[in-house]
């Protein structure tokens, strides 16, 4: 029994990288376009968490740096286009928010890459399952982050 | 008695004789009433310290010393609240930190044994820098705070990393600038995060070993204070000796021929490196030997400087605002044009509290220590 569990054990250490991806999702455009997404079965990548905000602008660069201290391979951050936010202004606060984490996680000597902006509206549930595809394939050809700490195998 | 009563020892706890000394001189409790470093210290003794685990005003506690100073039995306070908070780290209790956290977690990330930074962009060609010698320039988190912060002050904090270089420079050396430099830790420290203080003193050390350098200048007193004691204190001694710039400058203050700068000017001791330190002569020597300075002292200076309000990048609140409005309102009352500090962060407080309300603004600059000691080399 116990050389069972470890035959398995050493293939899922062989099996091939799959990013975890974090997505920060606006209340009223992403949010609602990820469920778009979800009511219109498009098919797309499984590979990402959503946690809504109410704004993008909320998203700090200590929400996006905690998910990646935490080991998550990519950060996606998603709000309304602009002009369509729901606050009026806080998307360009999003932009204002994130050109700074993109600076801090340059110096940290991650790929900038890893992160990334973008606008997703209620409707657009095909554009959410392509941004996430494409965030994902992005991230899967960059490997995994230097500080995914996935708890070793113990023999 | 639980742990942490336990480890109240070490910091003296026990010898309170509930004088309030501390409470009379704490900046906090100068503005916020419900906060007294000597019912914390009772609280603590009395019903264990377990209980004050919870309690919010567990991370209000400055660690600036002050109140130590004022102490007749010598009780560590700071050291209390260190130990406390580890405590308090253990049960996963955590206070209200500034900037969504965003500083604690680039001091966590720090600790990746797998991360390599790319922190160097700043060193351009008419600084000389080496990768091996006998004297190292650690610089510290002045690269993030400059991503973080320059685009909200009319501030640069990397020109301290460049005034720095310059200087030693000026003194015919060639400083070692580490590209892959951890975090030195100093705030998880006192934040009661000491595993990960631990693990980022470890990588720190390694590098600088790897180097060779028998000597450590930094340009920040908090950097001075961790690679000098707390390094010591927590991982064994250290095979070199830590210097502030400040008392480098001030040692080799014959080899410096200054321009003339006139400038009426304030220091603003940084808890770190006088408390601390005990760093309190030698920036002033270094700024009155530029010609033209007149040094002008606030009333509470020295061993009584009050803190720049805000330590840790914990519980930045209005309390903060306060003090650190009192405390530049006090640098201006002396008729200086400049508050000089020698700590970045003190620098980067102070410039927060003149933004926003302009009516409550206190109107007067702010320059770093190596920024105004540049300055009359090049003039």
């Amino acid at each position: 029994m116990a050389g069972k569990v470890s035959k398995t054990k050493k293939k899922t250490a062989k099996a091939k990288f799959v990013p975890n991806i974090v997505a920060f999702a606006c209340n009223w455009c992403s949010y609602a376009g990820a469920d778009t997404a979800g009511i219109n079965r498009v098919q797309y990548s499984p590979n990402f968490r959503v946690i809504r905000t109410m704004c993008s602008g909320r998203v700090t660069p200590g929400h996006v740096l905690k998910a990646l201290k935490l080991g998550a391979d990519g950060v996606l951050v998603s709000g309304c286009h602009f002009g369509d936010c729901h606050y009026i202004f806080g998307n360009y606060k999003a932009v204002e928010q994130f050109d700074r984490t993109k600076a801090l996680v340059k110096t940290l000597g991650l790929d900038e890459r890893r992160i990334r902006l973008e606008w997703v509206s209620a409707a657009e549930g095909t554009r959410w399952g392509e941004v996430i595809d494409e965030f994902v394939a992005q991230i899967t050809t960059l490997g995994p982050s230097p500080l995914n700490h996935k708890p070793k195998s113990r023999k | 008695m639980d742990r942490a009563t336990l480890e109240l020892k070490k910091s003296r706890a026990f010898l309170c004789l509930e004088c309030g000394k501390c409470t009379a001189i704490c900046p906090i409790s100068r503005f916020n009433n419900s906060y007294s470093p000597r019912r914390l210290l009772a609280d603590g003794l009395f019903y264990g310290a377990d209980n004050l685990i919870t309690n919010p005003l567990l991370w209000s506690c400055l660690t600036c010393q002050l109140c130590s100073q004022r102490c007749p039995v010598d009780v560590k306070f700071s050291e209390y609240m260190r130990d406390i908070r580890a405590e308090a780290c253990r049960q996963n209790q955590w206070g209200n930190a500034s900037h969504g956290g965003a500083l604690h977690h680039i001091m966590e990330m720090a600790a990746a044994p797998a991360l390599k930074q790319n922190r160097t962009g700043w060193i351009s060609d008419n600084l000389k820098v080496k990768s091996k010698g006998e004297v190292l320039y650690f610089v510290g988190c002045l690269p993030y705070h400059h991503d973080f912060f320059a685009k909200d002050f009319d501030y640069a904090p990397l020109t301290a990393a460049v005034d720095t270089v310059k200087i030693l420079n000026h003194l015919g050396i060639e400083p070692v600038v580490l590209d892959n430099e951890r975090c030195c830790g100093h705030d998880l420290y006192w934040l009661g995060q000491l595993e990960k203080f631990d693990e980022l003193g470890r990588l720190n050390l390694k590098e600088i070993e790897q180097t060779g350098a028998k000597l450590v200048v930094t340009s920040c007193p908090e950097c001075a204070l961790a690679l000098k004691r707390l390094y010591a204190e927590r991982l064994g001694g250290v095979n070199f000796t830590v210097k502030h710039i400040s008392e480098l400058v001030a040692e080799n203050i014959d080899k410096f021929e200054f321009s003339e700068v006139p400038l009426k000017v304030t220091f603003q001791d940084p808890c770190r490196l006088g408390r601390y330190l005990g760093v309190y002569d030698q920036p002033r020597q270094a700024i009155m030997a530029i010609p033209g300075i007149e040094m002008q002292e606030m009333p509470h200076s020295r061993r009584g400087a009050i803190c720049c309000g805000t330590t840790n990048w914990m519980n930045c609140d209005a309390v903060s605002k306060q003090i650190q409005h009192s405390r530049l309102t006090e640098a201006k009352a002396t008729g200086a044009q400049t508050l000089v500090t020698a700590c970045p962060k003190c620098q980067i407080h102070f410039r927060c509290s003149q933004c926003g309300d302009e009516s409550q603004k206190v109107d007067i600059n702010i320059t770093d220590f190596v920024n105004i000691v540049a300055s009359a080399l090049e003039g």
